[in-house]
Formats: C-alpha cells, sequence, structure tokens
C-alpha cells in the first residue's frame, strides 16, 4: 500500500432507501477485509456505522433501498447529483425489493387497513429500483447482496475495471461448488435455473431449492420451468408465490408470476 | 499376471492409500451416487440402484450386497482432470509469480466406460494438442484410474450407440467386474503401476468361469441401453440440419441453464476470470468452468455471437456429436446420458437428434 494521504483517498458515501439494512450490514461485515477497505477508502458518508458525516462529492455511493415516497424521489437526485459512480447494492434498490408487491394491489387500501389516520402517509403507488429515477453505473443484485460480491465491485471500482460479476444462472455455482441438483435429484422445486448466481448456491448446498434472491438471469426461461414445477406438482398459486418474493417486478419473474395468476 | 479375483475391495483400497493416494470412490451423499473419498470398501453404496430418466434421478434399492449396482454417478471424472477453478497466474508488486496449484494423487475407483472414453476425449483436447497443457498433464499422471465395467446401466445410457462401453477396454491402470454368487470381483490390469498395485494385495488367477461370468455381465450391460442413437453420417446430416423446425421447438425447453454441460466429461469449455485486490497490489488470473450456454460466453466486442437459446442449443449439440470430429477426430458425446438425466426440463439429446434427423 502506498502512503496515500488520508484525502488522496476515493470518497465512499452508503446511502438508505425504503429497505431493511441487511445488504449495508454486509458492508459491515466484511471483517477481514474491512480494515483494507478503511485504509483505501475515505468512507465519508455512511450513517450505519458512523454519525460522523464528511461532506460530498463522493467517488463512489453504494445505494440500498427503493423508491417509495416522493421525498425519496427527490433525495435520489440528490445523491446522483454528488456521486460521481453510483452502485446500487440489493434487490430493494436494484428492483424494487419485497415492498413491491405494493404493485401487484392497491397501496391505498393497505394504508386504509393499516394506519389510524391514513391521510398522514405520504407513500408511492409503487415501489421502484433507484434506476426507474436516475442513472446507475452498476446494480448489484441479491437480498441480501453477497459479501464477495461487494468486494469485488469496490475493487473493481478502484482498479477503473468491470466487476466480475456474471449473469449466468445458479446452476454454474451449484456445479462448481459441487451441490447436488436438488431439482433432478429430490423433486424440490427450485429458481436455480432462472436466477442469476452471486449467492454460491448457498440454498442448494443445504439441499433446499433456490428462492431467487437474485433476481432473473440474462436469459431466463421461465415458462420451460414453469412446466417442470408444474409436473413436480406445485400449483398456480404456489407458482405466483415463488416469483413473487424479492424481485416480483423483475419483468421476467413478473411475467412468470402472472402467467400462473392467469391460470390459477 | 493379467486377470485376477478378489474376494474383497479392502486389500486394494488399502494398498492404494499406502501407496500415497487419496482413494475417491462412489458414496451415498444427498440421496444420491456421489464421487467422494472413501477409507475402506464399507464406504462403498452397498444394495444402492439407481433410476435414471430424463430430468429425474432417484436411488433405489439394488441388488443385495452389490457395491457397484448403479449407473454413472453425476461426478464424473471432469472434476479431477479439470477442477472448477484454478489460479493460472498471480502478479504481485508488478511481478509475476508461478502458481503450481498441484497434482493430488487420487486414485479414482468406479469409473465407468464412458467416463474412460471422455478422459481420453479430454487427453485430446488438453494434452494432445500443439499447445499441451502442463497443469492438466500433470493432474491425469497423478490419477490412478479403476474402473468397474456396468452392469447395470441407467435408463439414460447410450454408450453402445457411442462404441464407448460398457466394457472398459483401454485408458485405465485396472477394471473391476463385480461378480456374485459368490461375492468377488475380476480385476484386469492395464498398466504398469496397476500390476504392481495388484502384485501386493491377496489375489488368486482367474478361472475360466470367472473370466465367463464377467463377460455375461457386460454382454447383458450392452442390450440393456436405456437409449441408443443412430450416428451413421451424423458428421454430415447434423451440421447440414441449420434451420431444422425441431430447433425452436427444444429451445422453448431450454433453460440455458449449463446443467447439461456442467454435467458432461467431456465439456472442457471455461473462461478466464481477472481479480485484484483492495490495495490494487495482487492481481490474480484463475480459470472456471463456464458453458456455451451463457451469454458471456460469445460475447464479442460488447455483443453476443449466440444471443438466443436456440443459437446455443444448436451450437452446443452440432458441436457435441458432429463438428467435433473435424475438430478433434471423434465424437464429443461418449453416451454417459448425464446430460439426459441432469436437465432440469429433460431435454433427451438422442430423442432430439432422431426428431432433427
Amino acid at each position: 500500500m502506498t502512503s496515500t494521504d488520508r484525502n488522496d483517498r476515493p470518497r465512499l458515501a452508503v446511502w438508505k432507501f425504503a429497505s431493511c439494512d441487511g445488504c449495508q450490514l454486509t458492508l459491515l461485515d466484511c471483517e477481514d477485509e474491512l480494515l483494507p477497505l478503511a485504509s483505501t477508502l475515505d468512507i465519508a458518508y455512511f450513517l450505519e456505522a458512523s454519525s460522523a458525516v464528511g461532506p460530498g462529492p463522493y467517488d463512489l455511493s453504494l445505494v440500498e433501498g427503493s423508491i417509495t415516497t416522493p421525498q425519496d424521489a427527490e433525495h435520489i437526485r440528490h445523491v446522483r447529483r454528488v456521486s460521481r459512480r453510483l452502485v446500487t447494492i440489493g434487490a430493494c434498490a436494484t428492483a424494487g425489493g419485497i415492498q413491491a408487491l405494493r404493485d401487484f394491489a392497491d397501496v391505498r387500501e393497505f394504508a386504509s387497513v393499516v394506519y389510524a389516520r391514513p391521510e398522514y402517509i405520504a407513500t408511492l403507488e409503487r415501489s421502484t429500483p433507484i434506476s426507474a429515477h436516475v442513472p446507475v453505473d452498476f446494480e448489484l443484485r441479491g437480498c441480501p447482496i453477497d459479501k464477495r460480491q461487494l468486494i469485488e465491485v469496490i475493487t473493481a471500482f478502484l482498479a477503473g475495471r468491470r466487476p466480475v460479476v456474471p449473469g449466468h444462472s445458479v446452476c454454474v455455482e451449484c456445479k462448481i461448488r459441487g451441490n447436488i441438483c436438488v431439482l433432478v435429484a429430490h423433486g424440490t422445486p427450485c429458481l436455480g435455473p432462472v436466477t442469476q448466481a452471486g449467492c454460491g448456491a448457498l440454498c442448494p448446498a443445504f439441499n433446499r431449492g433456490c428462492y431467487g434472491c437474485f433476481g432473473p438471469t440474462e436469459t431466463p426461461n421461465t415458462p420451460a420451468l414453469n412446466t417442470k414445477l408444474r409436473r413436480l406438482g406445485v400449483s398456480d398459486p404456489d407458482l405466483v408465490r415463488v416469483y413473487r418474493t424479492f424481485n416480483a417486478t423483475e419483468e421476467p419473474f413478473r411475467q412468470a408470476s402472472e402467467e400462473a395468476e392467469g391460470d390459477a | 499376471m493379467d486377470v485376477v479375483v478378489l474376494e474383497s475391495l479392502d486389500p486394494l483400497i488399502e494398498e492404494l492409500r499406502s501407496a500415497g493416494y487419496t482413494v475417491v470412490g462412489p458414496t451415498v451423499q444427498d440421496r444420491a451416487v456421489r464421487m467422494a473419498e472413501i477409507s475402506s470398501a464399507a464406504d462403498l453404496p452397498a444394495g444402492v440402484g439407481d433410476v435414471q430418466d430424463p430430468g429425474s434421478y432417484r436411488l433405489t434399492s439394488g441388488a443385495d450386497g452389490m457395491l457397484f449396482g448403479y449407473a454413472a454417478s453425476p461426478d464424473s471424472a471432469k472434476r479431477f482432470t479439470q477442477p472448477p477453478r484454478q489460479t493460472l497466474v498471480r502478479m504481485r508488486d508488478g511481478a509475476f509469480e508461478e502458481v503450481d496449484e498441484g497434482a493430488p494423487r487420487v486414485a479414482l475407483l468406479g469409473v465407468r466406460a464412458c467416463d474412460l472414453a471422455a478422459i481420453a476425449v479430454q487427453d485430446r483436447v488438453f494434452a494432445g494438442s500443439r499447445h499441451p497443457d502442463p497443469a492438466y498433464r500433470r493432474r491425469r499422471e497423478a490419477l490412478f484410474l479403476i474402473a468397474v465395467n456396468c452392469a447395470v446401466p441407467g435408463g439414460t445410457c447410450f454408450c453402445v450407440s457411442m462404441g464407448t462401453g460398457p466394457k472398459a477396454t483401454a485408458g485405465f491402470d485396472l477394471a473391476v467386474t463385480e461378480l456374485d454368487a459368490p461375492h468377488r470381483f475380476l480385476v484386469e490390469t492395464g498398466s504398469e503401476r496397476g500390476g504392481e498395485i495388484v502384485a501386493r494385495v491377496p489375489h488368486r488367477r482367474a478361472a475360466s468361469e470367472d473370466v465367463h461370468a464377467a463377460d455375461e455381465v457386460s454382454r447383458m450391460a450392452a442390450v440393456r441401453m436405456g437409449r441408443q442413437v443412430d450416428t451413421d453420417g451424423i458428421q454430415h446430416w447434423l451440421p447440414a440440419a441449420h434451420d431444422s423446425p425441431r430447433w425452436t421447438d427444444v429451445a422453448s425447453r431450454c433453460l440455458s441453464c449449463t446443467n447439461c454441460t456442467m454435467v458432461c466429461p467431456t465439456c472442457f469449455c471455461s473462461t478466464v476470470e481477472d481479480v485484484t485486490d483492495l490495495t490494487g497490489q495482487v492481481t490474480e488470473r484463475s480459470e472456471r468452468w463456464d458453458s456455451c450456454f451463457t451469454l458471456d460466453f460469445s460475447e464479442v466486442s460488447g455483443t453476443h455471437a449466440r444471443g438466443s437459446g436456440l443459437a446455443r442449443y444448436r451450437q452446443w449439440l452440432t458441436h457435441k456429436f458432429a463438428t467435433w470430429y473435424d475438430q478433434f477426430g471423434t465424437s464429443g458425446c461418449v453416451g454417459c446420458g448425464r446430460c439426459i438425466t441432469w436437465c432440469p426440463t429433460g431435454i433427451d439429446v438422442t430423442e432430439e437428434l432422431a426428431c432433427i434427423r
């Protein structure tokens, strides 16, 4: 490591919108890499870690969460203005998150059931990804994101190179890891063939099917997978639920759930 | 001493271990036959059978006490000849460092004839060209191969069509045929080091009954193939079927998930990834399994040469069964049936080829 002056280090900001903070925690969970990270980057704005706030502009902004309020929609423009590079982290920021389930229903109806005075609730009809509002330089998938992929994105940013974040299916990671295919060997419903890799095939390693946390692959063929899942006895209402989780409004998953809903 | 009979595999396993080999053989894990380290014959799947169909694999109870009463496991020898990931080169502070990932001495027990044929295909690809891969060669030399002649082919097997089995004829150090009544193992020697190992374990010379019984095992297996392919002229008619309507049909069922290529014992495609560390002082170039079914695989200058699932499936099947001959002088398919069993949607190459023809 060269003797870089503190002020020469690229400045990092971490922002939060509608989210559970799990992806920000992934950054704090970097353990072995956290110290080198903190000495390579000036962590200027990261409220989850420190209330000390360094002024912008920032060289790299990591943005967690989706846009769900009019204030969010305003604030993300500010974030973009003060950020040289903007990377979304996690399913909320990249796809709208679990809260995008509101897109399939009437949010005013929810509010009227949940809140005594729903008129105080200023919320948007839909939960939208950051890219629906401002230009995004890179989208890191996952619910939550994967620690190794986060480090990879940050190191790629520091080196000025493309991050190694492949768009292929979870199946590749299963086979590299040596997992048995739970879909074929156990008849366990699994979204792995239509889900982007990144988690290291975590669930199949424990004999569970993939839940699709990282969203659709580069070329998902959900109709073909649905044929298989139906053959395994998955009902249409269950198919709808399978696709409506953290990435429900990602187009291929939306279409897959709507196709199943149409049949239900 | 070419053909002998062993009463038990334990002394053989013991001898291999004391010769410095890690013995890897079939075991039952996660309701499948997986290749893993074994320390004695007790680790082998006794009385286990399997049912393999397109997109489906289930273990069943097999013949009592038999240790090899199942067909190809999801694991081929590829993991040992071509590891899923390997570091190629490392650069630290601007200087190159040689990376030697080593070549573990592994004795693979239970390799089938189709797997041996696949290893021969990989040998041509990695070691038979003008630019042999030295790391591959080291791994191959460190690999001691104990074939087991198939007694119970699977529902997706078609090695007879591909001329690769079911009996192992070459490329092994030792080849075992499991016999019953009484339970014993006929062992053929295929290499000098194989002969040296067998000479050190208790054995008796095979009698003609033993040899006949083993021949009968292979003869019966040959007539029990789950599937077949008519390969006559395939080099010509398959590439000529470029515009067959069947490609659209199969593409509608293909997930582009890569499972077929990952389980294929001859699919050798890989990608190269360069990563840096946080300090920027260390750079690593590594190789990992890739597949012609990923979009990145055919990315050229920001565009994808094979952007559709149709183009990718056509490329894979045509290469595997036809243009492989032009490239390497043999078929790329050895008839193990893994791509059929492990395709989640059950695409059956033998059926596709019959329809395309």
